[in-house]
């Protein structure tokens, strides 16, 4: 099976270390991710904002170079590319006018027909059947998984984990040794777009869920998109201000989770990359272990 | 030589404003066989009536053709028109240019066109019209009830009391229904136990009603007034006529610990157990998949603790067959439940409660004796938060209807709960206030203006536990238009009323309607609101649609009504249009080849086997017959019969033939 990479703008910037860890750890598994050639910008925010054909064509686009590629899936990290590709070829697929208006537009062939993963979807089908016997430092944190926004919605395209209080990251951390938290904000909004504009709203609404992961008992909050990392992460000064409280867990992808937990170093992981340092106590559990082997 | 009359109907402007009625007259004037050809702008008004009987006599008709609206609607009144003309009533036929044409259709000669097509298909059938006299049959004068809450048990009170006999099956262990389970009503605040239980009382103590409880409806059969019923009793474990509801197993059963269905899970029963302790019959069951014995071979404490030695492990299920004239349904609703709804956690938190396990917390019988209190903690929650439309009016769950009771309910619930915690405050979320109903808004007036309750017109969005109190974020879109954070001790969701569950199952088997909701279908949303579209099945409450208790009782008395009515004759006269095989002289008999593929097919059950015997009593031959008392007139056999030996009166293949040669030519 030949599995596709579309790493989307911030991937490649300012969340890096979450497509490092995502090659790093699929390699070390035995799995080859190709990235998708001469990607290009899937239009987030801006252009469906702008022109409702440029935001269909741009997420086009990319979808029939990596049908052109012959990949059988493709992964999208990023949680704003994820909903993009996926709504515009749901969209397109319901609407034969609207598509081969776009397809006249890019003049390329496009049929519509690719399967489209978010990072926890490829995590759930090609990385948990062999993760098991790759463990060898369970990551046994207790952690908030935070979902945010759109990885789970609209629930009626994406069909992914339910809507209220999704499951599946959880899943995940439990298969690594982790304790997830139960906790009430999984998918409230961190501000996202606000990030750079109004830093005093970011706060406030990122500070509510970060206040809550933490009064649970969370020694880390674990997520699967960029926005929500660099709001999290890079914002906890405005957060700390806006709750008027210090907080200082860490916020981790799910893969560099999976990394630690399979023995992959923190550079390899790009750990070093985030704003609050990652300072998880080393827990005694490998001894545990090495013992009862 | 055919003498036929076409009448042309304008129906005010429903027909003349899309198709050109005179027109339509002028050209089937010359169709072959027509004598005469009138249109008029009411047909079905006396002097258009007139007008047929006039015309039948003068012309000397011997058929009529009226092309007006639906036979649903008027073929009753122009072939009674018919019949006191002197002609057989069954030789005038409908043309439906109403429903069939100008309603769907554009104005223009296409429309005129298909109307003039219709009236000549029509005309060509008439001519082959024979007369037909209709078929008298019994009545059986009982009447079956399915269903035994406050609609059931009015409907089975009426119908006894007006002298018939009503046999009443329910599926739970006791009547009473949902009424049973609510502590005080709207809009008098009078206790419901206290006005249900002597009409449950009065079931078991009334002659003329014979109660099932513990049973469903396994089958039925047969049609109007002769209706075949098969009851499944399932095994109560016991023997009824020995206990005498000492209630000594249920105190001595070790397994206690089961959450009780009549306390919405909010208090415990054991495995043998009587439901409430007003239930009628007071005799208890066992629940067999909770019940240690049945799970582990061991235990029957019960049977050994009880003083008339009537538990009856070995107790099988017991099919009982009856025969009833008439069929109420009275299955009532369903309410989901609080894990129906992924934005107030999936039914996870405790203290997030529906209306009616907040009735079963506010019942002086409930499982805190009345007293309020959070089913996590115990404590006495001081600020509660009602939402209502939960579920209900909302097309992204699938409920787009209001279920029509939760308005008025959630109002009762806060003025309960500032009866009993007066240093507690209610906050309600709403979209609006329905209360259409008498003293039904000064009700809700009342609860905001006396008891306090505060009214917030928006959504709830979200609720999460924090510290052991939920969290509800809401919207008050009103003047302040702002966002509401309330700290919450408890909330209560008026989540949505659905059908029963089973409610598509029994439709199935009665052979009657259900919408996309499950719910029964009337036979016409305003002018036959009880009957439903399969004669002599009737509806009481809100297996139709969510209804109040006095909707409820209203619609049960209305169907008992129509029961009294059909039971009111000894016989019913149905519709001629039966299937009948052929008969011929001997030595043929009939066309009959006697390959009886006509009665597996029948969806009636209405065709057997006829033997044909000489004088010493030889068989002769065999032959299919429809029973006319059971045939439907459906055609099934008809169409399947390989010597064309079955004809369907009133629908003759030959008449099927000349119609539709005379939409081809």
């Amino acid at each position: 099976m030949r599995i596709g990479l579309y790493p989307g703008c911030s991937l490649t910037g300012s969340s890096r270390e979450y497509k490092e860890s995502v090659v790093v750890v699929a390699k070390a598994l035995g799995i080859i991710l190709e990235e998708v050639p001469d990607w290009n910008c899937c239009g987030a925010t801006a252009a469906h904002n702008l022109n409702h054909e440029l935001a269909l064509a741009l997420p086009t686009r990319i979808l029939a170079l990596a049908e052109q590629a012959g990949f059988d899936k493709l992964v999208i990290p990023c949680a704003a590319c994820y909903s993009r590709l996926t709504i515009t070829q749901d969209e397109l697929n319901n609407n034969p006018e609207l598509k081969a208006k776009i397809i006249a537009h890019l003049g390329m062939d496009f049929k519509g027909t690719m399967v489209i993963q978010n990072a926890i979807q490829f995590i759930q089908d090609d990385i948990l059947p062999i993760l098991p016997a790759k463990i060898t430092k369970p990551f046994d944190y207790k952690v908030a998984c935070y979902y945010g926004c759109l990885l789970v919605r609209p629930h009626g395209i994406l069909k992914f984990d339910r809507p209220e209080d999704p499951q599946t990251m959880d899943a995940v951390i439990s298969a690594i040794g982790g304790t997830p938290i139960e906790w009430a904000f999984k998918n409230e909004c961190c501000g996202a777009a606000m990030s750079i504009a109004r830093t005093d709203v970011v706060g406030k609404l990122s500070g509510n869920i970060v206040k809550d992961a933490v009064d649970r008992g969370a020694e880390a909050i674990i997520v699967a998109c960029p926005m929500c990392h660099s709001n999290l992460d890079m914002r906890r000064p405005n957060i700390n201000k806006a709750m008027g409280e210090k907080f200082e867990q860490p916020v981790i992808y799910i893969t560099q989770a999976i990394g630690l937990a399979i023995g992959l170093s923190p550079k390899e992981l790009g750990l070093q990359r985030h704003f609050v340092a990652v300072n998880l106590p080393e827990k005694k559990v490998v001894e545990t272990i090495m013992e009862e082997k | 030589m055919a003498r036929i009359g076409v009448f042309v109907c304008h129906c005010g402007e429903n027909i003349s404003a899309t198709v050109d009625c005179e027109k339509v007259a002028a050209v089937a004037a010359e169709f072959p066989g027509v004598v005469y050809s009138v249109d008029y702008k009411y047909m079905c008004s006396d002097p258009g009536q007139t007008l047929v009987k006039e015309a039948i006599i003068k012309h000397r008709l011997d058929g009529v053709v009226v092309s007006a609206c639906s036979p649903r609607m008027h073929e009753p009144t122009f072939r009674r028109a018919t019949e006191e003309a002197g002609l057989n009533p069954y030789l005038c036929e409908m043309a439906n240019i109403r429903e069939h044409c100008s309603w769907v259709h554009e104005k223009g000669d296409a429309a005129t066109g298909k109307a003039i097509d219709t009236i000549r298909t029509l005309v060509e059938k008439v001519k082959r019209n024979t007369p037909l006299q209709p078929i008298r049959v019994p009545i059986t004068k009982t009447a079956l009830v399915i269903g035994g809450g406050v609609a059931g048990i009015q409907a089975a009170l009426d119908i006894a009391n007006a002298g018939h006999k009503v046999i009443m099956v329910e599926r739970d262990p006791s009547i009473g229904g949902h009424m049973s389970q609510l502590s005080e009503t709207f809009p008098t605040l009078d206790c419901s136990q206290c006005i249900l239980t002597p009409r449950m009382v009065e079931v078991a103590q009334n002659k003329n009603i014979k109660l099932y409880s513990y049973a469903e409806v396994e089958s039925v059969d047969g049609f109007i007034g002769n209706f075949k019923v098969k009851i499944r009793k399932k095994a109560k474990s016991i023997d009824e006529s020995l206990c005498t509801g000492c209630g000594e197993c249920t105190t001595k059963c070790p397994m206690k610990k089961i959450p009780s269905e009549f306390e919405q899970f909010l208090g415990k029963r054991p495995a043998i157990y009587i439901p409430f302790p007003q239930a009628v019959p007071n005799k208890p069951v066992i629940d067999k998949e909770r019940c240690t014995y049945y799970l582990k071979g061991k235990c029957k404490i019960c049977e050994k603790v009880c003083p008339t030695k009537a538990i009856r492990f070995d107790q099988e299920d017991e099919f009982i067959d009856v025969e009833v004239g008439a069929i109420v349904v009275a299955t009532g609703i369903d309410i989901k439940g609080t894990d129906f709804f992924p934005e107030y956690g999936y039914g996870k938190y405790k203290d997030v409660i529906t209306g009616l396990q907040f009735e079963r917390l506010a019942s002086a019988s409930g499982p805190t004796g009345g007293e309020i209190r959070r089913p996590s903690d115990g404590t006495i929650p001081k600020k509660i938060v009602f939402v209502k439309c939960a579920g209900s009016r909302d097309p992204a769950k699938g409920i787009e209807y209001c279920s029509k009771i939760c308005c008025m309910y959630t109002a009762k619930h806060t003025m309960l709960y500032k009866h009993k915690v007066h240093d507690g405050t209610a906050y309600v979320f709403y979209m609006d206030i329905r209360a259409g109903g008498k003293n039904y808004e000064e009700f809700v007036r009342r609860a905001i203006s006396e008891d306090g309750a505060q009214y917030i017109r928006g959504r709830v969005s979200k609720i999460y536990e924090k510290n052991g109190k939920l969290m509800v974020y809401g919207a008050d879109t009103l003047l302040s238009a702002r966002a509401v954070e309330i700290e919450a001790d408890m909330v209560v969701l008026a989540t949505a009323s659905v059908a029963s569950s089973g409610a598509e199952e029994l439709a199935q088997r009665l052979h009657t309607s259900y919408d996309q909701y499950n719910f029964f279908s009337e036979a016409h949303p305003k002018l036959k609101p009880i009957e439903t579209n399969t004669g002599g099945i009737f509806l009481a409450g809100a297996c139709q649609f969510p209804k109040d208790i006095p909707e409820s009782v209203m619609m049960a008395s209305g169907a008992a009504g129509k029961v009294a009515c059909l039971f009111a004759n000894d016989e019913l006269t149905r519709e001629p249009i039966v299937a009948e095989v052929n008969r011929k002289g001997a030595p043929y008999y009939s066309t009959c080849v006697s390959c009886f593929m006509c009665i597996p097919v029948c969806p009636y059950q209405a065709i057997d086997r006829e033997q044909i015997k000489d004088r010493n009593g030889n068989l002769i031959k065999e032959l299919a017959r429809v029973n006319p008392g059971l045939c439907q007139g459906c055609g099934t056999c008809v169409a399947l019969c390989r010597s064309k030996s079955i004809e369907l009166h009133g629908f003759s293949n030959s008449q099927m033939m000349a119609e539709i040669i005379a939409v081809l030519n």
